[in-house]
């Protein structure tokens, strides 16, 4: 009963949202048609230029720290665009308001950021533009593959990135140095020299990881898991395929052997740790060193990084983290919206957000010599850009998030972080989430694991 | 046996007394860790011991960087916190006092059914039902205003009740009586004599709405999407976040600063009305 009418109700919400944009589309005298109802196709970006010349005014959800800088630098090339810029919040209360927006069917801003983990849960009800219509598929070349992966959601695309943040291995020299740790480059190692570090200084760990949903994804990422598969109301879930089984076979050992610190990640606690020693490395997303830079003053100097630790040797990585800014399916006039999201992830936003410290995901950035070997000081003056860069392009592929990873997320603690808070076996708490998964699936009009 | 001294000279139990201190301990310790905190800098905070000084003495400077970060926008929320409170708790006493005589002191069919609905009322919490206010206001086309916030401040069932309670017993209707045969209207009657006789169960109700709306965070936090419009539990909330995730700009001694001149007002509130406060809590139990 509860499932049909989930259903249908998430039909109608859908079904709305579509009407809205052939109106939307009728208007303009559209010449785009919309993707959702059918397979992609591509429009031109002339709606686009159209609507900067005749200007207007949009609303801009973000979190992002460059957001009102990059805000004012567009206002400031096209004075006849007004832009409000809103901080809502960052990452589930601005969720949170934004499915409320778009469940009262008013009061959405016209572009939104939205990570990468996220996009498909907003994408698939249809609550997104396709910015196909206006042809950004030209734009493919510009942006590293696991991005431009990550802005689709089926067919459809549905922004443009902003970020990326393909993991790499951050370490603290002086705490390897004086324990006489080499930097690993297999998990074998990685759990080798954990078992060192933590016997010669109980006090000091080779990483946190109290349970984090982000993390465990990521990491099955990296092992070449795929344990989430969407086609249509389809879902597959196997959070004990190949991949999972692998990253568990090694992780287990550190869990298990209480050789990571249960720590959890973002607290004062956390940033105290990565700036005494307590914690030694962090395998995370290549952002992190504009964070170290400004939030962990105490560990200026001592960090390094490392590519991430394999299974076999071979690189391969993940990606941790990111954004991209998308256009609402609510926006009244979505080919400016659009246009603003070009301008910020494609044409001049990009310098003010790089500026910031934020990590690109566009390829002519990421090649760009004056950033790949620009000497960080605060990484003892290593070219960091190096590894980060060429992490980029070792993102294992084919991965994909849940349409209802938000969800997902917010449960992990309740399931794997059991087995985490009870140092056992992880496989045990992927099994009880992804029971958890799949019946919240099909409670929303899914048909998951049939 | 207690009960047979005296209550002028009550016996002391050091056992008491000694629960009583740790019990003081363990409330006051936060408190001290705020306000040791607040002078310490961000630096510090992540490097020096809790509950004592960390190594500069960045009390006023915290507060310079509070008031003034983001251009100023924690006067503003301060400013948006006052207007709520004011307008919002201040109007819910005004209608649970005015409906609370008005329950006591007149009978009227349907009287029962409007002391059901009110129990009914205060069993459900207010966060159950800010997701259908949400959708409601939505629809109103309130959200994002202020009056997303002060509308359902307004409705307070368990001041109501309390008032109702406090009104039967406080007001005779001997009195409500005479003032008739002395020709007092019935809204005069209200204004000059039953407030006067209402006026500590009003300060109780006062305090209680207050310190409600002060502490108000989910409803704001789902109605509304413009910083400027916020409050200051869902401004410090959002700065807290921001120390989490890609781009992590941890402010933390300011959320800490934040949070103690949020209190403080509230701390002055309850010092200045306490005995308002006590004599309302034991009304009526001696009858």
């Amino acid at each position: 009963m509860k499932v049909h009418r989930r259903g249908i109700r998430r039909l109608v919400v859908a079904g709305a949202a579509v009407i809205a944009l052939a109106a939307v589309a009728a208007c303009g005298g559209g010449s785009s048609n919309d993707s959702a109802s059918g397979g992609a196709t591509t429009g031109s970006s002339d709606a686009v230029d159209a609507a900067l010349k005749a200007g207007g005014e949009i609303t801009y959800w973000s979190w992002t720290p460059s957001a009102e800088a990059q805000v004012k630098a567009f206002m400031a090339q096209y004075p006849n665009v007004k832009v409000n810029y809103v901080n809502a919040g960052t990452g589930n209360d601005h969720y949170t308001k934004l499915q409320n927006a778009i469940k009262a069917g008013s009061g959405a801003p016209d572009v939104a950021q939205i990570e990468y983990q996220a996009l498909p849960q907003f994408a698939l009800p249809g609550s997104l533009a396709d910015l196909n219509q206006y042809g950004f598929s030209q734009y493919e070349s510009a942006y590293t593959a696991s991005t431009w992966a990550a802005v689709h959601a089926g067919s459809g695309l549905y922004g443009l990135p902003q970020d990326s943040g393909p993991m790499a291995l951050f370490y603290n020299k002086e705490v390897f140095d004086k324990y006489g740790i080499a930097v690993p480059k297999t998990w074998d190692e990685y759990v080798a020299a954990a078992k060192k570090l933590h016997a010669a200084n109980p006090k000091a760990y080779i990483t946190n990881d109290s349970g984090d949903a982000g993390f465990t994804t990521s990491m099955i990422w990296q092992a070449g898991g795929q344990p989430f598969k969407t086609d249509g109301k389809n879902i597959s879930i196997n959070l004990a395929d190949d991949g999972s089984k692998k990253w568990t076979g090694t992780w287990n050992n550190l869990v298990e052997g209480g050789l990571v610190s249960q720590i959890p990640g973002w607290t004062d606690e956390w940033f105290k740790a990565l700036g005494d020693g307590t914690i030694a490395t962090l395998p995370t997303g290549a952002w992190m060193p504009g964070v170290m830079e400004s939030s962990v003053k105490a560990g200026a100097g001592k960090w390094r990084v490392a590519p991430m630790p394999t299974y076999d040797g071979q690189p391969a990585t993940a990606e941790n983290g990111g954004s991209t800014e998308s256009v609402l399916k609510q926006s009244k006039n979505p080919a400016l919206a659009a246009a603003f999201v070009r301008w910020l992830n494609h044409d001049e936003g990009v310098k003010p957000f790089l500026a910031s410290g934020g990590f690109p995901a566009t390829t002519a950035d990421l090649k760009d010599s004056a950033f790949v070997d620009k000497a960080s000081a605060y990484f003892g003056g290593q070219k960091i850009n190096q590894v980060l860069t060429a992490a980029a392009g070792n993102v294992v592929k084919g991965w994909s998030y849940l349409p209802y990873e938000l969800y997902a997320n917010s449960i992990y603690g309740d399931t794997v972080g059991k087995a985490y808070q009870s140092k056992s076996d992880l496989n045990a708490g992927l099994k009880s989430w992804q029971d958890a998964l799949v019946t919240y699936g099909n409670q929303q009009g899914f048909q998951v694991n049939p | 046996m207690s009960t047979l001294t005296s209550p002028l000279r009550p016996k002391r139990s050091k056992l008491l007394t000694g629960a009583m201190v740790l019990y003081l301990i363990y409330t006051l310790v936060p408190l001290l860790w705020l306000l040791l905190s607040a002078t310490k800098t961000q630096d510090d905070l992540l490097s020096t011991p809790g509950l004592w000084f960390g190594k500069s003495f960045a009390f006023f400077s915290n507060i310079k960087d509070t008031l003034t970060y983001n251009d100023g926008i924690f006067l503003r929320w301060l400013g948006n916190t006052v207007l709520y409170v004011v307008v919002g708790a201040g109007g819910a006493t005004l209608l649970a006092t005015a409906a609370g005589y008005g329950l006591a002191k007149y009978k009227f069919a349907g009287r029962r059914a409007v002391f059901a609905v009110l129990l009914g009322a205060v069993a459900v919490p207010g966060t159950a039902l800010a997701v259908p206010t949400f959708l409601m206001f939505s629809n109103l086309g309130l959200t994002n205003t202020v009056w997303a916030i002060i509308i359902p401040s307004l409705v307070s069932p368990f001041g109501l009740y309390l008032m109702w309670v406090y009104a039967t017993d406080a007001v005779p209707h001997e009195l409500l009586e005479a003032a008739r045969i002395d020709g007092a209207g019935e809204v005069r009657t209200f204004f000059t004599v039953a407030l006067r006789l209402l006026a500590p169960g009003i300060v109780t109700t006062l305090l209680f709405a207050v310190v409600s709306t002060w502490n108000n965070y989910f409803l704001p936090l789902i109605m509304l999407s413009k910083p400027n419009l916020y409050p200051l539990t869902v401004g410090l909330t959002q700065w807290s976040n921001q120390a989490t995730g890609v781009g992590a700009r941890p402010i933390y001694n300011l959320v800490i600063t934040g949070s103690l001149l949020t209190i403080v007002p509230l701390v002055i509130a309850f010092l200045l009305l306490q005995r308002f406060w006590q004599s309302g809590l034991s009304a009526g139990s001696v009858k």
